[in-house]
Formats: C-alpha cells, sequence, structure tokens
C-alpha cells in the first residue's frame, strides 16, 4: 500500500449512499445501481450545486416577506394585533421571559440567516473550486445540517397557540401568511442542505495532491 | 479483492480500512472525523427492540390525550396534537397545517412503525421481505421528524399564555416529554450498519 491516502473517487470506486457499500465507477455508465441495495449510484450527489443554488435561491426570495408579514393575528377583549417573527420575540422579552426570548431569537432569527449565509459560503468555495481548511468548512456544513430543523419552533408555537386560543367571544389567534413563508424558508433550506455534497469540499484538495 | 473490508467516509470520501470494533466503539474518519460506522453486540437489537415499543406507547398516550388546556374566566379549551393540525386547517391554513402535520404526525408514525417492521422480525432471527427499501427510506425521512422541536415549541407557547390565562399541562405533555429521549436511545441503538451486513451473508 503507498502511504498517500487515497479517496474512493481517486481509485474508480463509488460508494452508495443509502448504505455505503463500495462498488466500480464506470464513467459514462449513467445507470449504476447499488449491488446491495439498489440505489442509484453517483460519485457525488447530481447536479448537487445547481440544486443547492435553487433551494438558496428560493430561500433568499421568501425570506423578507418571512420575517416582516405576521405570522399570527390575535383578537381579544383588549384589541386586535399582529404579530412578527421579531415583535414575537420583544413580547417575550419585555414580558421578563427574557431566556426564552433568546431562545426563540436563535432558532427564528439567527439559525436560518445563518445557514442561509453558511450555504451560500459553501457553494461559493465549492464551485471556486477553494482549497482553504476543508476541515472549518466540513464542520460548518455539519452544524447547518444539525441545528436548521430547530428553526420550526415558530411555526410550532403558532399552531399551539392558534388551537388552544379558541374561545370565541374572548379571545381567538389566526396564523397569518408570514408564518407560510416561514415555514417555507425552513423547508427550502433543509432541502437547500440536503442537496450539497460536502465530499466537494476536499475534492479540489485531492486533485491537487 | 474485498472491497468490504475498505469503507470510503460519506463527508470527504476517504478510503479507509474498515477494522473491528468493541461494543461501544465508534469508528471516525482519520481525515475529517465523520462518524463511519458503529461497534454492534448482541444486545444492540433488543435494546433498540424495547426503546422502539417504549416510543410506540408513549406516541399514542401523547396523541390520544390533551397536551395543554386553557382556562380564562370559565371558559375551558383543551387542545391535543391533532387538534393543532385541525385548527389551523379550518383556518384557512392548509399548507402550515400540513406541514405541521407531517413532521410531527406522518413522519414520526411511520418511523415508529417501520422500526418495528424491522425489528420484531429481526428479533426472531427472520429478515423481512421490505427490509432494504424500508432502511432506505427510513434514511430518507429522518431529517423530517421534529418531535423534540415541537416539545420546544409548546414550552414556549405554555410561556406566552401563562399571562393571559390559567393553563394546565396535559398527560400528553409528560409523554412528549419522556418520549423524546427513548426515541434518542432507540436510534442510538439500531444500527443500519448490522442489517447490511446480515444482507450481505444472506445474498
Ligand atoms: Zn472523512
Amino acid at each position: 500500500m503507498n502511504q498517500r491516502p487515497m479517496t474512493a473517487r481517486q481509485l474508480g470506486l463509488c460508494a452508495c449512499h443509502t448504505c455505503g457499500l463500495l462498488s466500480k465507477w464506470e464513467r459514462g455508465h449513467v445507470d449504476l445501481t447499488c449491488p446491495r441495495c439498489r440505489s442509484h449510484l453517483h460519485l457525488r450527489k447530481p447536479d448537487s450545486i445547481a440544486r443547492t443554488w435553487a433551494f438558496l435561491i428560493a430561500s433568499y426570495l421568501l425570506f423578507l416577506p418571512a420575517n416582516l408579514l405576521p405570522i399570527m393575528h390575535t383578537n381579544s377583549l383588549f384589541g386586535a394585533q399582529s404579530d412578527t417573527i421579531m415583535s414575537g420575540i420583544v413580547y417575550l422579552w419585555v414580558s421578563g421571559s427574557w431566556h426564552l426570548a433568546l431562545v426563540v431569537f436563535i432558532a427564528s432569527i439567527l439559525v436560518p440567516s445563518a445557514k442561509l449565509l453558511a450555504l451560500t459560503f459553501l457553494a461559493v468555495s465549492v464551485q471556486k473550486r477553494s482549497q482553504w481548511d476543508p476541515i472549518q468548512r466540513t464542520n460548518m456544513y455539519r452544524i447547518v445540517e444539525l441545528v436548521g430543523r430547530w428553526s420550526m419552533l415558530d411555526i410550532f408555537v403558532v399552531s399551539v397557540l392558534v388551537a388552544l386560543v379558541q374561545l370565541q367571544s374572548l379571545a381567538t389567534i389566526r396564523a397569518g401568511h408570514g408564518a407560510v413563508a416561514f415555514g417555507a424558508v425552513v423547508v427550502l433550506t433543509m432541502f437547500a442542505a440536503m442537496e450539497f455534497d460536502p465530499r466537494l469540499i476536499w475534492d479540489p484538495q485531492d486533485d491537487a495532491s | 479483492m474485498g472491497l468490504s473490508t475498505l469503507i470510503a467516509c460519506h463527508e470527504c470520501d476517504l478510503l479507509q480500512r474498515r477494522v473491528p470494533l468493541a461494543k461501544a466503539g465508534v469508528a471516525r474518519c482519520r481525515r475529517c472525523d465523520a462518524v463511519l460506522y458503529r461497534g454492534s453486540s448482541s444486545e444492540d437489537l433488543d435494546r433498540a427492540l424495547a426503546y422502539t415499543l417504549g416510543g410506540l406507547i408513549l406516541f399514542l398516550i401523547a396523541n390520544a390525550y390533551p397536551i395543554v388546556a386553557l382556562e380564562i374566566q370559565a371558559n375551558r379549551q383543551a387542545a391535543s396534537l391533532y387538534d393543532t393540525v385541525h385548527a389551523l386547517w379550518i383556518d384557512g391554513r392548509e399548507d402550515v397545517s400540513l406541514l405541521v402535520a407531517f413532521t410531527t404526525l406522518v413522519t414520526p408514525s411511520l418511523e415508529i412503525s417501520l422500526l418495528l417492521y424491522l425489528l420484531i422480525p429481526l428479533r426472531f432471527g427472520r429478515t423481512p421481505s421490505e427490509t432494504v427499501a424500508v432502511l432506505r427510506f427510513l434514511q430518507r425521512v429522518k431529517p423530517w421528524s421534529m418531535m423534540e422541536v415541537f416539545l420546544l415549541g409548546i414550552l414556549v407557547s405554555l410561556v406566552k399564555l401563562e399571562h393571559l390565562a390559567h393553563v394546565e399541562p396535559g398527560i400528553a405533555l409528560w409523554a412528549f416529554g419522556a418520549l423524546i429521549p427513548i426515541l434518542i436511545a432507540a436510534a442510538g441503538a439500531f444500527n443500519p450498519e448490522d442489517i447490511w451486513t446480515k444482507i450481505d451473508q444472506v445474498a
């Protein structure tokens, strides 16, 4: 065995993305399937960067409406009120639950924006075949994948409030358009992260060595 | 040449030799530190099955009872998990309703029942006929099961309502609280790698 570490791709091998089994990769063969689990084999996720961009752009387009449109409308004896994500956080903060305000801020504002920026940075760096610190970028991708789902928090808060506060004359809460946009942003960024292939981060460095 | 003695890291593609691991051992990628595979023990299957059965019972309780009840001036409103989906639907927010149903009802119940479909026959030494398709499906559907996020969502809404009304946690809330660690333990004990190896031996 030689000393230099080799990747599966350099040895003409391809790992099944479902069961991990290695198979011989034949260039030009489009319909290769894994002999063990019959999944389609791809050297890298197909069109990874193009698909990541498509989901990212869609998320950017919905990001402003998600944050500016009200996610819920409250009608009570004290009057009507509409809340955006941010005003809901401010409400928690001023009513003394600063720790929950912080949790919701992290889940609803910080995580989605950081996730969009991180995925954009990763997509650009891979497209430019950058060789900058692959370990840092792989870690960045792992964090994005790990925390993305927590952004659904506010959607669940709204749905519980809508179900509970239906007291006809006293108070009602309804979901606003912002909730639709926000839910869409969470789902789209999750798809963007799923389409991104972290192995692309390492390919330029492996080709150079 | 034995391709099955090698493994490629799913995050950086580095080829590495498989080595046998101790019971609780974890093999990590030499280059990027990704988890490659875990050591398995004969009790894994029993533990996974026990946790999943526990998860099933808690999941049923979590769905059958109200999560929380609200009282304002003798008006009482209780909501179960299904009520939250239903309320959004009749409110005209079908899209949000479907998203909540998919992430808190459909995906978790599919996950639990498909795990049982695999684990019960495997426990008795048989490999279920749809194993490959089920494993593939479970892997794909996993990120969309969001029970733990939903639990946090319930807690946040309780705090929001505390100022307006008297809130009373329901049985389902406690079931939810217990369900999360049990599902994590079940996922920890369930080792798809073992099942793939088993399929290899059959073929
Ligand atoms: Zn690796």
